[in-house]
């Protein structure tokens, strides 16, 4: 899903873009408390932006500035070239879906959907239309007599949707909006969710502390920590190109390595760990100094095992000590002789195939220099 | 409940022994309304002619009519400045000093009436000497005494059910274009109009009820119901009293049954949204 989003749309990438979001140097205080701390970020018309990071990184603060119920404490906010630092929510551009979804209890649905409404269209005819427009969008034209504490979580998410986007605002802001749902029907909806953000062409802006969920759904990603982007990039760049330790453990799960730099030309540099049994070899592409203290980061599927050595892969040996079987993966943690433990998956690729791989084996693991990166934050 | 009498039979006594001593005075009270003897403890027969006698008695009908007005008014004003209050302290229950504030506007609640009615009569004297108003005591006296500790209950009551109100719904009204003004009317309102009702009709029955207090800030001319009845039956109490009080029973369970079923109402919808 993404790596099409991202051939498709790379408005970000053009240089004379004009951002429909720019937040300049924001900052937010609660007290001494730094929520949002000189953060500055642009996002592009069409894009589905995803703010991640754990709570009490500000990603909610930021959403609540760009919504307008908080106001920065310094710093500016522009949406569609205007300035909006100081303008109240009610004249914004912009629409909010909530956590809670705030659906108004003591109003049918077609009435929750209609209250953003109140003259735009003018005239009532072309209200309802909008109503029913919405409704249908949603598909929860059979429940607009109902009220909200007579719907599933699911269909009250979807009026809060179609209420959101009833105004047509230039940007949807969407505050964790699967995080009330199960599993199943939360995965079902991020596809719906991208779906209709590509017909309707609106700029998305989501708030999730689920890098699975970000992963799915982005065009990019911001990662946020303490109040500060640790990194922003498409979600396969924020994957396989970390460029922080932070960014690197956050997204997935990756195994770390300590070491120097022995040698490096442009765009490859072998790297000396002292948990390793041989230098590694790493293709790379920022600047690089020989001695320099580096971390090489490795994805655990990058790894192979392997019983045969190839001369320009890199390679480790170590004891299987755990196995967790997933289903369609199994994840194997492998102890090296150094102590340090590190992990691989394996799809598992027959139904009762004998385990390959058991608990005590002695295993060889070899991965290509592409598969790994060099972080030096 | 057959589950619980065959399972609890002892349980059981004691709550019949607990309701018996609640409700027995005030049955039997009712029970006497319909007696026929002019003497209030001799049971001489079934009859209505003391509620009959009662709609005849002019300075009663007076005092309770009295009641009635300054109830309703009380009730009103008690419900906006209450419902003021509880915004207020709601809205702020962030600051420095909220905590203060919200046992500061309970104090009437425990404040002895006595004190409370002392209290509120050297103050209107006092502010008659400085600004003239209000000249002497009567209906408004009495209005603004019961409006400043029925005030105190709404407060009480508004302030718990905007202190359950999801924050993100007034959010929510503002992100879609409508005005403070408006969403106070269209979302806030409605939804705590259920609180706003119970509210109203316990600060009218309360006033309703008030006897300590108006005695002390009424004046001449004003004399509100329970004040009637009190003087009445220290010179013996009529027949008549009884069937006052049946009908007053009547209204304050009426308007307490009211109350409890919109609160219970609005609670079930709001936790099932």
């Amino acid at each position: 899903m993404s790596q099409s989003r991202n051939q498709s749309t790379e408005s970000w990438s053009a240089p004379d873009a004009e951002p429909v979001v720019r937040i300049e140097k924001v900052t937010k205080r609660f007290g001494e408390i730094y929520a949002v701390d000189d953060l500055s970020l642009d996002i592009h018309r069409g894009e589905f932006f995803s703010l991640l990071g754990a709570s009490g990184c500000g990603k909610t603060t930021l959403l609540r500035m760009l919504a307008g119920f908080e106001t920065p404490t310094a710093g500016r906010i522009f949406i569609d070239g205007q300035d909006m630092t100081e303008v109240p929510a009610y004249l914004r551009p912009v629409n909010m879906m909530f956590q809670s979804y705030a659906l108004f209890p003591h109003m049918t649905v077609a009435q929750n959907i209609a209250y953003g409404l109140k003259s735009d269209p003018p005239d009532r005819e072309g209200r309802s239309a909008r109503v029913s427009e919405m409704m249908a969008m949603v598909k929860i034209e059979a429940l607009a007599t109902r009220k909200p504490h007579q719907l599933s979580g699911g269909q009250r998410q979807r009026v809060a949707l179609a209420r959101a986007l009833a105004r047509h605002p230039k940007i949807l802001l969407l505050d964790e909006p699967l995080g009330a749902l199960d599993k199943k029907l939360r995965e079902q909806t991020q596809f719906e969710l991208v779906n209709l953000q590509e017909r309707l062409g609106i700029t998305f802006i989501v708030v999730t502390h689920d890098q699975e969920e970000a992963m799915t759904m982005s065009s990019r990603i911001a990662l946020l920590k303490d109040g500060r982007i640790e990194q922003v990039d498409s979600p396969r760049r924020m994957y396989e190109f970390p460029s922080t330790r932070y960014a690197a453990d956050f997204i997935g799960s990756i195994n770390l390595f300590e070491g120097h730099v022995i040698s490096h030309s442009n765009d490859m540099a072998v790297i000396h760990c002292e948990d390793t049994d041989s230098d590694i070899i790493v293709h790379h592409s920022q600047p690089l100094a020989s001695g320099m203290p580096v971390t090489v980061a490795v994805r655990p599927e990058k790894m192979r095992v392997n019983t045969t050595i190839e001369a320009d892969q890199n390679q480790l040996h170590g004891e299987i000590k755990e196995i967790a079987y997933l289903g369609d993966v199994s994840i194997y943690h492998v102890d090296l002789p150094g102590g340090k433990r590190i992990q691989f998956t394996q799809p598992n690729m027959l139904a009762l195939a004998e385990q390959p791989l058991t608990w005590g084996q002695e295993v060889q693991l070899t991965w290509h220099p592409n598969g790994c990166g060099v972080l030096t934050q | 409940m057959r589950d619980f009498i065959s399972r609890n039979p002892l349980l059981f006594v004691f709550l019949i022994a607990g309701y018996a001593f609640l409700y027995l005075p005030i049955i039997s009270l009712i029970v006497y309304s319909f007696n026929e003897s002019r003497l209030v403890t001799v049971w001489s027969g079934f009859s209505t002619k003391w509620y009959g006698e009662l709609m005849n008695n002019g300075p009663l009908l007076n005092a309770a009519w009295l009641s009635v007005k300054i109830g309703a008014l009380n009730a009103t004003i008690a419900v906006i400045l209450g419902t003021l209050a509880a915004l207020a302290l709601v809205r702020f229950r962030k600051s420095r000093g909220h905590g203060t504030l919200g046992v500061m506007v309970t104090a009437p609640l425990v404040m002895p009436e006595i004190i409370i009615g002392l209290s509120l009569l050297l103050f209107f004297i006092a502010l008659e000497d400085l600004i003239g108003w209000p000249a002497g005591r009567g209906q408004t006296t009495i209005l603004i005494a019961h409006a400043t500790f029925s005030m105190a209950y709404v407060t009480v009551i508004v302030q718990s059910r905007l202190a359950h109100m999801d924050p993100s719904i007034e959010e929510a009204a503002l992100d879609l274009g409508a005005r403070p003004a408006r969403v106070f009317f269209t979302i806030t309102l409605p939804m705590i109009f259920p609180a706003l009702a119970a509210g109203w009709l316990l600060a009218f029955t309360l006033s309703l009820d008030d006897l300590v207090i108006a005695s002390f800030v009424s004046g001449p001319g004003s004399t509100t119901l329970p004040m009637v009845v009190y003087s009445s039956v220290r010179l013996g109490v009529s027949p008549q009293i009884n069937a006052l009080a049946s009908l007053i029973i009547a209204l304050v369970s009426i308007a307490v049954l009211v109350a409890s079923v919109i609160m219970y109402r609005s609670e079930k919808v709001r936790q099932d949204a």
